[in-house]
This record gives structure tokens, sequence and C-alpha cells, in this order.
């Protein structure tokens, strides 16, 4: 089983010290495409925390069965299956949230997280703790995500929570800024996202060396690159 | 001494790894092929369903009494279209009359790739509403074309369309109003609303052009004489997951 420990280090590893998208830099495709909105960048985490969470469980039950020279072909063949089921399975049963994940679900497949936390974690760790630490991933995926998404829509456009409506009908988005915002383009488009995530990166890296230099005789900085990504 | 030792424990080797290689691509082949299998119908269901929904959004419901989804007419490939396979025309009818028409039409030239639209046109020509079905813009900048998307909750761009015909809007103002047009466009993504007029543009042409052939079809011979199973290619839906 699972020590609360083990638990606790799991969960601050996905959400802090290993995020996916500030420590790792992975996933970068997706999450500059999608993050035009806070709403987009939530959803694409959501399917991703679904499809990581599948595809680490399966990959730790099987691996005492998959040789080591075929891992990753084997692996891509898991993933690739696995989020192909998850797409028909939500297409045929959950259609109504099909048409707002739907478009989300593809994009995990250029994703090299999943790919990632597969050989780097649930490659060598039982099934219930891969299970966390895809969650978690995802978890700290879905954090980072939101804020960039819902700082780029802001600045891009005065808007918050746009396209909201689509996942619940009731709520309508948010115009924080005044309406005659002329908006800022550069936020909406790929290089914003870059500027925007640089941002975030160095403000991370600001919080943890002021920690740092708070406790003077603390352990060295942690590595920026983790086990083995 | 080694070497004729290694070989063959090489080789097994191989043999082995590629037959657990090939047991988990038979496993996981036998998964999505059930998967597929298992949810196929309800895909289809929800497709049909899907189609509908959109084709209500562009005819009204008072100009037809027919099973639209089942009175249709093939339109092979057009560049006109900007299609490159058969598509569908679904044929409105009201009291067995012809009252209008709905279609596919493809903006080839899309900011990034194609955008899908379904467009209705009443016989007179004009045009009573333009949807897009699949399109590839930018989130955000160029996706206001589906008014879902489009933050003008009260006029959404797609509506400008709504009433026009080739006889009350001169050729040269099928364009955005930055280039001498008639249509609104949203400030740095002009390529999206440029690509959909031009389609539906031509897509008006097409329609007045094939008139006799889409709109003076009767009843009998479109149902029975049409080359297409009934079942043909669908609006909407149709390449969505490709």
């Amino acid at each position: 089983m699972i020590s609360r420990e083990e638990f606790r280090q799991i969960g601050a590893n996905g959400i802090w010290h290993q995020n996916t998208s500030l420590v790792q830099i992975l996933g970068l495709c997706p999450l500059l495409a999608v993050t035009t909105n806070l709403v987009n960048g939530v959803m694409l985490s959501l399917a991703t925390i679904v499809v990581m969470a599948i595809a680490n469980v399966a990959v730790a039950s099987l691996r005492n069965l998959i040789p080591h020279e075929i891992r990753i072909p084997v692996f891509i063949l898991i993933v690739a299956a696995l989020v192909t089921v998850v797409d028909l399975l939500f297409n045929a049963q959950l259609h109504e949230l099909y048409l707002v994940l739907g478009i989300f679900i593809p994009l995990i497949v250029t994703n090299c997280i999943v790919l990632a936390r597969v050989e780097a974690f649930a490659n060598k760790n039982p099934p219930l703790q891969a299970a966390f630490d895809g969650v978690f991933m995802g978890v700290g995926m879905l954090w980072t995500l939101a804020l960039l998404g819902g700082l780029r829509e802001l600045i891009g456009g005065g808007t918050l929570l746009a396209g909201i409506d689509m996942v619940f009908p009731a709520l309508q988005p948010l115009q924080l800024l005044p309406a005659d915002y002329p908006g800022f383009l550069l936020a909406m488009l790929p290089p914003g996202a870059f500027i925007l995530l640089g941002c975030l990166i160095s403000w991370k890296n600001w919080l943890e060396a002021r920690a740092a230099a708070r406790r003077p005789k603390s352990q060295p900085p942690l590595l920026a690159l983790g086990d083995g990504v | 001494m080694t070497l004729p030792q290694k070989t063959p424990s090489a080789a097994r080797m191989a043999v082995r790894t590629a037959l657990i290689l090939l047991i988990f691509v038979v496993a996981f082949t036998s998964l999505l092929a059930a998967a597929f299998l298992s949810t196929r119908t309800a895909i289809e269901a929800a497709a049909a369903e899907e189609k509908m929904k959109l084709i209500a959004e562009v005819l009204p419901r008072e100009l037809y009494d027919n099973d639209l989804l089942n009175d249709h007419l093939p339109l092979p490939p057009s560049t006109a279209l900007g299609t490159d396979e058969a598509t569908t025309a679904y044929l409105a009818r009201k009291a067995g009359q012809t009252s209008a028409l709905v279609f596919e039409a493809v903006a080839p030239d899309g900011y990034s790739g194609k955008i899908r639209l379904l467009i209705a046109v009443a016989a007179d020509g004009t045009l009573l509403g333009v949807r897009v079905t699949q399109h590839k813009e930018t989130p955000g900048l160029g996706d206001y074309i589906d008014p879902r998307k489009d933050k003008n909750k009260e006029h959404p761009w797609i509506r400008q369309f709504d009433g026009l015909s080739l006889a009350t809007v001169a050729d040269r103002e099928w364009r955005v109003r930055k280039d001498k047009g008639r249509f609104d466009s949203v400030a740095g993504a002009t390529v999206t609303p440029r690509a959909v007029i031009k389609a539906v543009h031509k897509a008006l042409h097409y329609v007045a052009e094939n008139r006799q052939q889409l709109l003076h079809v009767k009843v009998a011979s479109a149902t029975h004489e049409s080359p297409l199973p009934p079942r043909g290619g669908g609006v909407g839906g149709r390449g969505k997951r490709s």
C-alpha cells in the first residue's frame, strides 16, 4: 500500500517540485496552443489527468512483463491505445462532456508528459503510487495552465472564464477590464504564451531562492530536472 | 569460443522480444477494436442527433415538413464548394415544394487549414443561415466564426450572412470592411473571416448556376433515383475525427 509520507511526497512533486510546465518544461505544444483562456487550460488538464492516471496504472501493472529493450514502443502502444479508448468511451457515454473535452483528448497524444511519467515513474513503481503520480502531475499542470490561461485571457481580452457557458450553460464569462479595453493581441498568440510562461518560471525560481536564503544551513537547492526526465 | 555461443542466444533474445511486442500489439489492438465496436452505434446516433441540431440552427423548422435526413441529393466534389469528396445536400420541402437546400461547403484557406461550413439557402437564393461545423482557427482569436465562441452573443459574427443574397449584395461587397466590403471582422484576425466570406460567396454562385438540378427535383425522383444509398455521407459530423 502507500504510506502517508510517500503520498505527501508524490503530491508535492506533482504540484510543485516537479511541476510539468514550470520545472520539467514538458508538453509545451498543447500548452501554448490551448491556454488562450482559463477554461481551455483547465479542460486540457482535466483530460490529461484522466489519461495520465489510466496510463500510469496500466504501465505500472504490466511493468514486470515489459522487456527493458522495447519498453518505449510498448509504452507508446499502451498510451496511444488508451487515449483512443478514452476518446471513444467519452464520445459514446458522456457525449455532452465530450463536446467540451473532446477536442483536447487527441491533443494529449502529442503530449510527452504522459510518456515521461510512464518512463520515469510508473515503470518503477506499483500501480497505486503510479495512479497518484499521474493525478498529481495533472493537478500541477492544472493550476499552472489555469493561471497561464487566466493571465493570457485577462491581458489579451480583458475577460475571465470565456467559454464557461459551454461547460455550465448557466454561467457567464466575466468582463474584468472596461468593455472598451482594446485588447493585447500578443498575449493571445504563442509568443505571448512563451513570455508569460517564462515569467511564471522565474516567479517560481524566485520564490524558491528566497525560501532557500531564509534557511541558510539547509540542504543544497533541488536540481531542476528530477528523476531522469 | 564465445562467438558461436552468443549468436544463438542473441537470436533467441530477438525472437523472444519480438514475440512479446507482438503479444502487446495484438492485445491492445483487440482492446481498440472492442472499444470501437461497442461504442459505434452510440457514436453514430449521437452524430445524427448533432447533425439534426446543427441543421435546425440554419433552417427554420416551419420551412419543411419532410424527413430531412433521408431526403437528400448527392453533390459531386466541386471546386466551387471547396469539397474534394462527394457531399450531401438535404432538401427541405413544404407540401412537396422544395423550399430550401442545406449543404456543406469548405473554405480551404483558413488561417490554419480548412473551415467546414453548413449553409442553408432558400429556394429564392436567400441565405437562411451559415454555421461553422469544423475548424482549426486560433482559439480566442479566429474562432469567433463559431457563434458559441463569439464574445458578441447578441449579434454573432456568422449571423451577418442571414438574409443576404447575390441579388441584394454586389459581388465586390463580399469582403471584409478592411478590403472595402460589407462584412465586419475582428482586428488581428481577418484571414479567417475572409476565407469564410469567400466560401459562402462561391457557394451562392454554385447554387445559382445549378438551380435547375438542385431545387427543382421532384420528390419521387430525389428519393428513388438518387445514385447514392439513402444513408450517404453526413453534414456536420463528417470528417470530424480525422
